[in-house]
């Protein structure tokens, strides 16, 4: 090889073995389960004894009622999650970015959720929102209210595991968005109080669209997360009742592991990913449209 | 346009007193600058005056009226940071209209403000970029602009020009000296450059180390300094600094010390008469050093061996030894000085300052 092509060649050397572990690691059990989305493929079966089926398991899922009901919770759920996730986190950091005593024990206690196992969030809130002995009850009880059926309603079930979800997860948002916010060039915003800018004046100009990035990241890899929110869910609520709760991941854990049925489920898990991809897509082509515009305007302005 | 008056104000960060109660006035209209050695607290005092900081102690006020509790858009100011403290998110227009928007200014007179002063300094064909897409000298002029448009009555600067290259800032130097002239506003401006402070300043307050020393004109700084300090921030080759004794002889009062024996000015001397014999500390500029025998040259003689010679092109600066002390002398030079050699030079006895050698006051 010349030195030139060596040279061309030293950093994908470099690359190399990241992108073998890469393609260990990662694609091989995505291809795995594109593979065996394709077969009927029973868990006493090897793989290789599995019939193929061809695109029939994405077929008969499109007009399965549980699997879209499935879909329909988890779409539900995440939006409701994350919007309101991102704006009390967020809100929470604009609060507390300040140094006034006390602030730093408050922020501590507002992480702690965040590093409790799912399993013990999940079994906590169960016994708080148990029918008869559940503080909430009890509360509810003592103020002379009447009780709320907190798990056991199909409607009340969905809003209890988003209220458990929202406590598990905020703090999250309000670290991300305090230490975004704590990072802001401290002058651009002494800058915008001489100019005149109130409190909620600066939030809005300047300290908001400032984090955006931050924010941007931040509110995807809770979204992507919350679409696979299980443990917690699991053991509030196992789905129930009825299908109220049953969120995709639950619906996929139980296809393979009831319904013993591991192509229906691994043809479930690459609609999910489909979605998320989507998700990730649109975001990555919002922000080029959105620069490729800036770049227009500028360039028009400055040809003018 | 107010005038602006601090008051016994104090400045303290936890316990440690960075500004002891002082007092200082802005007049208005006025050009001031607040120059000092870095570290000497005329950040704190501007950023007080704009409202950034809390005073310990202490009042500002604008006239009558006290400002020390109003927010900083409750006091009609503008200011220049010294890392410019652009938005790095809005376009240039955006940036220098920003303060006009917040107020509800009509779109049409904020387009005419900022078409203006970007005339005005330059940059209106960057009206559409973004901070991030400029440089250095042009970022400085956006600040400046931003401060302009907002035709606050008072303008404040930190440095405004110390991130900029040195043939930048001279330049820019110039543009404000001119600049400040047609703007009939309270000017406060801060820097650690000398240089800055004589070219801007209508008047100038020398600081160090949390204290006010001097305050008056360029001419009055360099003529007349009431300190050692003062004497020896202004003015660029620095001032050189002797340990002398006083001597009478012949009924005029002569510096003694380790390798001169100068006459000192007569005026001088007889205010100096009860303190004969004591030791104080002499001040000459690089400057009043003349060769021996040159036109115009007078007073006491002093040999001086030349151990490094810059040559500058018109000048000369010559670093000299005189006993075991070195010497700044600077030298209209139309040849080069060898080093080695030893020079008679005539120091004038109107050019010797005198130091109280413990409390460093110019006698
Ligand atoms: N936020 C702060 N906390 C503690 N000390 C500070 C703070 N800001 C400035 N100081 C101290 O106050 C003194 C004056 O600072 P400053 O006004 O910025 O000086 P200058 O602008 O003259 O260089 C310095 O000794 C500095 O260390
Ligand atoms: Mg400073």
């Amino acid at each position: 090889m010349t030195s030139a092509g060596m040279k061309r060649m030293t950093p994908y050397m470099f690359l190399a073995p990241a992108a073998a572990i890469m393609a260990v690691g990662l694609l091989y059990p995505i291809g795995y389960m594109v593979y065996a989305s394709f077969l009927d493929w029973n868990p006493s079966q090897l793989i290789s004894e599995a019939e193929g089926v061809g695109l029939r398991n994405y077929a008969s899922l499109l007009g399965d009622a549980s699997f879209l009901e499935s879909t329909a919770v988890t779409l539900k759920f995440s939006t409701i999650v994350v919007v309101t996730e991102m704006v009390v986190g967020v809100g929470l950091a604009l609060l507390l970015d300040r140094n006034i005593r006390g602030v730093s024990v408050l922020r501590t206690i507002f992480i702690l959720p965040m590093m409790i196992a799912p399993i013990v969030v999940g079994l906590m809130w169960r016994y708080m929102y148990h029918p008869s002995v559940g503080i909430f009850n009890q509360t509810l009880k003592g103020w002379g209210l009447e009780p709320v059926p907190w798990l056991s309603d199909a409607d009340w079930a969905l809003a209890s595991i988003i209220i458990a979800d929202i406590w598990q997860w905020t703090p999250f948002i309000f670290i991300l968005a305090l230490a975004a916010l704590q990072s802001l060039p401290r002058s651009a915003l002494e800058a915008a109080r001489i100019d005149g800018a109130s409190g909620w004046q600066q939030i809005v100009h300047i300290k908001l669209p400032l984090m955006m990035p931050v924010l941007v990241v931040t509110g995807l890899l809770r979204l992507i997360d919350s679409f696979k929110v299980l443990e917690v869910i699991l053991v509030m609520t196992n789905g129930g009742p009825g299908l109220s709760t049953e969120i995709l991941s639950l619906r996929i854990a139980r296809t393979a592991s009831e319904f013993r049925e591991l192509g229906v489920a691994a043809a479930m898990s690459n609609y999910l990913l489909l979605i998320l991809l989507a998700l990730t897509v649109i975001m990555f082509v919002y922000n080029k449209v959105v620069d490729a515009r800036e770049a227009a305007v500028r360039q028009a302005a400055e040809e003018a | 346009m107010p005038r602006i008056r601090f008051e016994s104000v104090e400045k303290c960060y936890g316990s440690v007193q960075v500004l002891p109660p002082f007092d200082l006035t802005f007049e208005d209209g006025e050009f001031t600058v607040l120059v000092g050695p870095s570290g000497c607290g005329k950040s704190t005092t501007l950023r007080m005056l704009a409202g950034l900081e809390d005073l310990t102690s202490g009042e500002i006020w604008f006239d009558d009226t006290p400002i020390s509790h109003l927010e900083p858009k409750d006091r009609d100011i503008a200011m220049v940071f010294q890392d410019y403290a652009l938005y790095p998110h809005m376009n240039i227009a955006r940036n220098m209209s920003f303060a006009l928007r917040l107020q509800k200014v009509p779109k049409k007179v904020i387009d005419e403000k900022v078409a203006r002063v970007a005339e005005m300094l330059g940059i209106q064909d960057l009206l559409a970029r973004k901070p991030g897409e400029l440089s250095g000298g042009q970022r400085q002029r956006v600040a400046m602009g931003r401060a302009l448009v907002r035709d606050a009555a008072t303008f404040l600067f930190d440095e405004p020009l110390s991130n900029l290259d040195a043939k930048l800032r001279g330049k820019m130097r110039t543009e404000l000296a001119e600049m400040r002239n047609s703007l009939d506003k309270n000017m406060v401006y801060v820097t650690h450059d000398q240089v800055e402070a004589m070219t801007l300043g209508d008047r100038i307050v020398v600081m160090a180390n949390g204290l006010v020393q001097q305050e008056g004109s360029a001419e009055d700084l360099f003529k007349t300094p009431a300190n050692r300090f003062v004497a020896g921030f202004i003015g660029s080759p620095t001032m050189n600094f002797l340990d002398a004794d006083l001597v009478e002889a012949d009924g005029r009062l002569f510096a003694r010390g380790d390798g001169f024996d100068l006459a000192l000015a007569d005026d001088l001397a007889r205010r100096l008469d009860k303190a004969a014999r004591r030791r104080v500390i002499i001040g000459i500029r690089p400057s009043c050093f003349r060769p021996a025998g040159a036109e115009g040259a007078a007073g006491s003689t002093i040999d001086l061996g030349v151990k490094v010679s810059e040559y500058l092109g018109a000048q000369s600066i010559l670093v000299t030894t005189c006993g075991a002390r070195d010497l700044l002398v600077e030298l209209e030079s139309s040849s080069r000085v060898d080093r080695g050699k030893v020079m008679t030079f005539a120091v004038a006895p109107q050019d010797i300052m005198v130091f109280d050698n413990e409390t460093e006051v110019r006698l």
